[in-house]
């Protein structure tokens, strides 16, 4: 499966000549950095170039890194124990824990099929040629990939179908930077779930990626979960390559996190293969949360599906930036892109920028993005049925949500993330 | 019994006035229609009566066996025995018509103190329900009234009805968009529904649905009032001369 397509850079953002001063998040980091071995310089180099990217870089307008992380926590000891009382405890899946960014494969079952390993290699930094990342230079993958230390290594050999999913834990136990690294490679025809979940303690900051090569023919569904406290930061990104004919899901869903920011990259460079990417947000209090989505069509006949539902309380602030680009041999692509918003206070705030960037003639793409408060007439139709206001908004809402978490194909993520979105809404009213 | 005395009602801005000084009163197991034109007020009746938020009551009160409507939230209503078969029944998406129906009678019966139905009870009520108003499973697992014809959604609100066995049911132009067939099957849900202790209020523009549902009484609906009160002979004068006696008798 060859990487030929040509790259998209996001907007340049080493503005350094206009941003001389160093926040104290800056400072932190470049001490940081200064332990950092020699062939991790090259990405580290990269960000102390331009620094933490703030509202001029178009990427991060919404979600001011520079401005919104008023430090960066030292970096994260290993030792940490996960807490008891998980949420997804009761799903029947080969759990791998990775704790304070420490993989750990002790005592992890050998599943036929699958191998798991670690190593300590310079990571993906977004910017090799041979890069799996469709969007270069991005400066959370850069962080990332000066700051792992072991690579946790997912091989799913060719035409096998791996039965339970594949859970990884991410906790973040103490206020550290916690960075961690999963390569994931699903090979020629074979069928994986891997579902990473998201915990982290007040002050925490946690920097995750997850890149995946999907061969031809190959299914992989993956369901990242956010449940960190609402003081921690947590920078996710998932991207990666798909093969032809191949089939990608991935769902996401967000309650946790004072700072999160989820990125999807994602290249179709196989003909007929289809991603369908999904989220649902649902925050209160001063939370924000930025999805991030870049797919991009490289060749023929590809689809794509994005549905994206916000739920904004308080003073929470959403952001959904979606981009799909069709490069100029990618005819009869067919993507459609949705991200709605529902705002419960006049102090919450969405920003919507879906985007489309089609070099080619013969193709269906397109995108939608409402905002807006729940609709009037019909909380009335529920009351009149007798549901009070609190329930009928509940069921308004879960309906809402419910649109995004019905294309998580897993039933058992599914049913308990539903459950969790009830949780919520039972929490408000 | 349902006695509205003397409603001065005015959108909620206050800039237009809609119900003026409107008097009724529908007795137990009575059958009232008000007929009326365009613009008269009949649709604004059944929303103020149900507890629609975007009306200012001016003046008046609504009594339900002696109870004040319009100190009351539109679920409590609900609980106290008012049903509103709308007009424009309204879809919603991601929920599926039977969590809605198990949701509205559970928030029903909690408010009334009563129990939670147990789920067998229900579906078999439903079941019951459905088939004879010839409606198939397989609606009642969509999503409330998505991709429902206009038919299909009114007989879905004439369920509703059946099972939250209101005291007084308001049927808002039911008969509006319903081809014959599908209007007496709805006429038919609606007669079961008759009896001693339930009363209806069926607003309407056409006579036809009234050879269907034989009303006690007819009303005549002007300019937000009242002007005229009869027997069920009296639509079909209204059928034969058009309301212009009565919208001019106001005028004058």
């Amino acid at each position: 499966m060859p990487i030929t397509s040509p790259t998209w850079r996001l907007e340049d953002h080493r503005m350094a000549s206009i941003t001389p001063l160093k926040t104290s998040a800056e400072l932190a980091l470049i001490a940081q950095g200064a332990g950092l071995s020699a062939e991790r310089q090259t990405a580290f180099g990269r960000f102390a170039a331009s620094g933490l990217p703030h509202r001029r870089v178009e990427a991060y307008h919404y979600t001011d890194l520079r401005a919104l992380l008023k430090d960066a926590p030292p970096l994260a000891k290993a030792g940490g124990i996960a807490p008891s009382g998980f949420a997804f405890d009761g799903v029947d899946a080969l759990c791998v824990s990775i704790i304070d960014g420490f993989p750990n494969l002790d005592g992890v079952k050998a599943v036929s099929g699958v191998s798991l390993s670690l190593s300590g290699d310079a990571p993906d930094d977004g910017l090799a040629p041979n890069s799996v990342f469709p969007v270069a230079g991005d400066p959370i993958v850069a962080l990332n990939a000066a700051f792992v230390d072991q690579t946790l290594h997912i091989m799913v050999e060719a035409g096998q179908t791996v039965e339970k999913p594949i859970l990884l834990r991410f906790v973040t136990t103490h206020a550290a930077s916690a960075y961690s690294r999963v390569v994931v490679t699903v090979a020629d025809g074979a069928k994986l779930t891997l579902i990473e979940t998201h915990e982290g303690v007040a002050s925490a900051l946690a920097n995750s990626v997850v890149q995946v090569v999907i061969g031809d023919d190959a299914q992989f569904e993956h369901i990242r979960v956010n449940l960190a406290d609402h003081q921690a930061t947590v920078l996710t990104t998932f991207g990666g390559c798909m093969g032809a004919r191949s089939s990608l899901s991935s769902g996401n869903f967000v309650t946790g996190g004072g700072l999160s920011r989820h990125q999807v990259f994602f290249r179709l460079e196989g003909e007929g293969s289809t991603a369908t990417v999904s989220g649902a947000s649902m925050l209160n209090g001063r939370q924000l949360a930025d999805t991030t989505l870049v797919v991009d069509h490289a060749v023929p006949e590809c689809v794509s599906r994005e549905h994206f539902a916000h739920v904004l309380d308080d003073e929470a602030t959403g952001v959904f930036q979606g981009k799909i680009i069709v490069r100029p041999h990618a005819q009869q692509t067919d993507g459609k892109m949705m991200s709605r918003a529902v705002l419960l206070q006049d102090g919450a705030t969405m920003n919507n920028k879906p985007e489309l960037e089609i070099f080619a003639d013969d193709v269906q793409c397109g995108h939608g993005a409402t905002v807006g408060a729940l609709d009037d007439d019909l909380l009335f139709y529920l009351r009149a049925r007798g549901l009070p206001k609190p329930e009928a908004e509940a069921l308004m809402l879960q309906a809402f949500v419910g649109e995004a978490l019905e294309m998580i194909a897993h039933d058992g993520m599914r049913e308990r993330l539903e459950a969790l979105s009830e949780a919520w809404l039972k929490a408000r009213s | 019994m349902l006695e509205i005395r003397n409603l001065h009602v005015a959108i909620e801005d206050g800039s237009k006035r809609i119900l003026n000084g409107l008097d009724l009163t529908i007795h137990n197991g009575e059958v009232a229609a008000i007929m009326g034109p365009n613009g008269s007020g009949k649709s604004t009746l059944s929303y103020v009566i149900a507890g629609k938020p975007d009306y200012e009551i001016l003046d008046g009160e609504i009594l339900l066996d002696g109870e004040n409507l319009l100190d009351m939230e539109p679920d409590a209503r609900a609980a106290a025995g008012v049903f509103l078969a709308f007009q424009y029944p309204l879809e919603i998406p991601g929920v599926a018509t039977m969590t809605f129906l198990k949701a509205a009678m559970n928030a029903q019966s909690r408010a009334r103190g009563e129990g939670e139905l147990k789920t067998p009870d229900f579906m078999r009520r439903v079941k019951i329900g459905a088939e004879k108003l010839g409606i198939p499973q397989e609606m009642l697992r969509r999503g409330l009234n998505v991709g429902f014809s206009g038919g299909e959604k009114k007989r879905m609100e004439i369920l509703q009805m059946a099972l939250l066995e209101p005291s007084i049911g308001i049927l808002d132009e039911t008969d509006s968009g319903l081809d014959i067939d599908a209007l007496k099957i709805v006429s038919e849900g609606v007669n079961a529904l008759r009896s001693a202790d339930r009363s209806f209020l069926v607003i309407t523009h056409y006579q036809r649905l009234l050879n269907y549902i034989v009303p006690d009484t007819v009303h005549v609906m002007s300019k937000g009032r009242i002007v005229k009160t009869g027997g069920k002979e009296l639509a079909l004068e209204l059928e034969a001369n058009g309301y212009a006696d009565y919208v001019s008798d106001v005028a004058a």
